[in-house]
């Protein structure tokens, strides 16, 4: 048992993500204070969230590229609704940040469903428009900092025993997917969909409809990122999280997730994410150049990715013993 | 003799009744923007109608498309043509689309100058920038220097590594950086304009540099970003954020105190110089290479080869004046 869970992805991505925050201390010894983890954690939390919506999808055989457009439109559309509303209670933000995220995440998933167009294709599709919508509601306009209510920017600042917000979040999402994946029928669904998409036919799974759960899933989590980052940044204009999806693509699969489907699991993801995020906040205390940073950044993933390779070749199985040639 | 006497008398004479017919009517000068409804260049016409104001026989036409089009801008270039007003400052949509219709203005004898975004070389007299780069190079160091008597370490946190815009505004800091001896220059990160990058950069400059007394950053996303973090981090007063950004974005920053000033082109005074510099070509004065015209209270705009004038140093906003352009730009 326990030498099974040496083995596992989750237990070698532990082991990198100690390395390598070894590695950054004998630069910059302040790096493993507890203050500077709990940070880097706190830093890494929507790229956590945003992973573990993209693993779902991904298990299905899916790509949801338009996470960090429907983050960016999420988050103007409660700016500008806290602008217009300034005493707006902040559950009825999460709200409608939730629900709207849900709700592009659903178009997503209708478009996959019923109209059988591959998801890269939808999803490269969706990601222009709601960026395209951004512009249109904005008119291209930045919402600032003043411009915000107090108690909307503090909410994921505000420290409850010893963490922000935003961190706590992020630790209630990964415990209520751990048990959605591994405890109700439509977290192994979502496994059984991606796995062998047949099967599920034959066990009664609707395969389509189990991605547009996927999808919506995604965006609902896409949703709740898209306040969390407006607030904790302060501003929100039409490129925030330019190019971000790519980064949560590459959390999931740095963790493990097979874009093959059916194989992952949510603290894959959130290894992965959190590997890409000591990446992020090491490269500026490591003194590295600007031009050094992307190669580095780049050879990690690299690096994760053939480790996951080699990982998961010695998963095969002979079904069939007795036809191999006797020697 | 006597015929250069009677070619001068001649001349006298024109000169006098030309003058007298200047006299009796006023100067029409048209300020074109990009588009109408737009604060910035509201804020231009107002130090339009200022210099007009000053001038005394000045009107002030200020006119513009309603959406940031060149086809726009050309109707009502031919409009205006056509009313024969004395001078043209443009804003232009595109370069080389208003240049026709502005050269055909020219051969009516219209003053024709673009500022802020300009027009091909053959489609004007001259062009205004609102600043060069070795004036915001000065002025962003002088920023961070203003507010530290007894010097200190500062950093700079641009855009992406390469930008040209950022590393010409650098390069032109670093060249003046010895008139501020105490200054110290530690580093120089790049935040990529994206606000988390920019964030995450700031904070590992005060984890990098505790004696960190000022972040310079030259972008708008970059003094947005940092300002946020030195705020989260509770370091208001110890770390001075500054560089260049737009009042309506950094009202909030100056309020809190993260920062303290920072600068960016006064609208104000751009649309002001480039009346004054409209009319003082209509009255004569010769824009070519090497000329110097003055511009009233904002001093004089000398030409390069290339027909272009630099107004000023960037103007400083802090909790003076953010109030009265937050709601402008």
């Amino acid at each position: 048992m326990i030498r099974r869970y040496l083995q596992s992805r989750e237990a070698i991505l532990s082991a990198a993500i100690l390395v390598l925050i070894a590695v950054i201390a004998l630069r910059f010894p302040a790096f493993i204070t507890p203050a500077n983890l709990a940070n880097v954690f706190n830093d890494t939390s929507p790229l956590m969230i945003l992973a573990i919506g993209q693993m779902i999808v991904i298990l299905t055989k899916c790509i949801d590229l338009s996470v960090a457009a429907n983050l960016a439109l999420t988050g103007m559309v409660v700016s500008l609704l806290n602008i217009a509303a300034p005493d707006l209670p902040l559950a009825v933000t999460l709200l409608v940040a939730v629900s709207l995220g849900a709700v592009l995440g659903m178009f997503n998933g209708i478009l996959v469903w019923k109209l059988n167009i591959p998801p890269i294709v939808v999803t490269l599709g969706t990601m222009t428009i709601y960026r395209g919508i951004i512009f249109l509601i904005s008119k291209g306009k930045w919402v600032n900092a003043h411009e915000m209510s107090a108690p909307f920017k503090a909410l994921p600042r505000h420290v409850f025993l010893g963490f922000p917000v935003l961190s706590w979040i992020a630790l209630a999402v990964i415990l209520i997917a751990i048990v959605v994946m591994t405890r109700t029928t439509l977290g192994r669904a979502f496994y059984a969909v991606g796995g062998n998409p047949h099967a599920a036919v034959y066990t009664g799974l609707n395969v389509g409809r189990t991605q547009f759960w996927a999808f919506t899933i995604s965006g609902a989590l896409a949703g709740l990122t898209g306040y969390l980052w407006v607030s904790r940044y302060a501003v929100a204009y039409v490129d925030i999280a330019g190019g971000f999806e790519l980064d949560v693509v590459a959390a999931c699969v740095i963790g493990g997730i097979s874009i093959a489907g059916g194989v992952g699991t949510v603290g894959g993801a959130v290894l992965g994410a959190l590997f890409l995020g000591v990446i992020k906040n090491a490269l500026p205390v490591i003194n590295i150049s600007p031009f050094w940073q992307l190669a580095i950044s780049g050879a990690a993933i690299l690096i994760a990715v053939v480790l996951n390779s080699r990982a998961n070749r010695t998963r095969g199985r002979i079904i069939l013993k007795q036809t191999e040639p006797v020697a | 003799m006597t015929v250069m006497k009677k070619i001068l008398t001649t001349v006298a004479v024109a000169a006098t009744l030309m003058g007298t017919a200047a006299q009796a009517e006023t100067t029409r000068i048209a300020l074109v923007v990009k588009a109408l409804g737009i604060g910035f260049f509201e804020a231009a016409n107002k130090g339009a109608e200022e210099a007009a104001k000053e001038l005394g026989d000045v009107e002030i036409i200020y006119t513009g498309p309603t959406d940031t089009t060149a086809e726009g801008q050309i109707e009502v270039i031919n409009s205006l043509i056509a009313q024969g007003v004395d001078a043209i400052a443009i804003s232009a949509n595109d370069p080389d689309a208003v240049a026709p219709a502005l050269q055909k203005a020219m051969d009516r004898g219209i003053t024709v100058i673009s500022w802020d975004s300009g027009v091909a070389k053959e489609g004007r007299m001259m062009h205004l920038n609102p600043s060069s780069s070795a004036l915001i190079g000065n002025t962003i160091i002088k920023l961070a220097a203003d507010h530290l008597p007894d010097g200190g370490d500062v950093a700079v946190l641009s855009a992406t590594a390469t930008s040209t815009n950022q590393n010409t505004w650098i390069e032109e800091m670093k060249k003046v950086m010895g008139n501020y001896p105490k200054v110290n220059l530690v580093a120089t990160v790049y935040g990529d304009d994206l606000a988390d990058k920019s964030y995450r950069e700031a904070q590992g400059l005060m984890a990098t540099y505790p004696n960190l007394k000022a972040i310079i950053a030259p972008t708008t996303v970059g003094i947005l970003a940092a300002s946020q973090a030195v705020t989260d981090a509770g370091k208001i007063g110890q770390i001075n954020v500054t560089g260049l950004g737009l009042p309506s974005e950094m009202a909030g920053a100056v309020e809190s105190g993260a920062t303290v000033s920072f600068a960016i082109w006064n609208p104000i005074d751009l649309g002001y110089a480039a009346t004054m510099l409209s009319y003082n070509i209509a009255k004569g004065a010769k824009a070519e290479p090497g000329a110097s015209i003055p511009m009233g209270r904002m001093g004089e705009a000398t030409l390069d080869e290339n027909g272009e004038a630099a107004m000023s140093d960037p103007f400083t906003y802090d909790k003076s004046n953010i109030e009265q352009f937050k709601s402008i730009f």
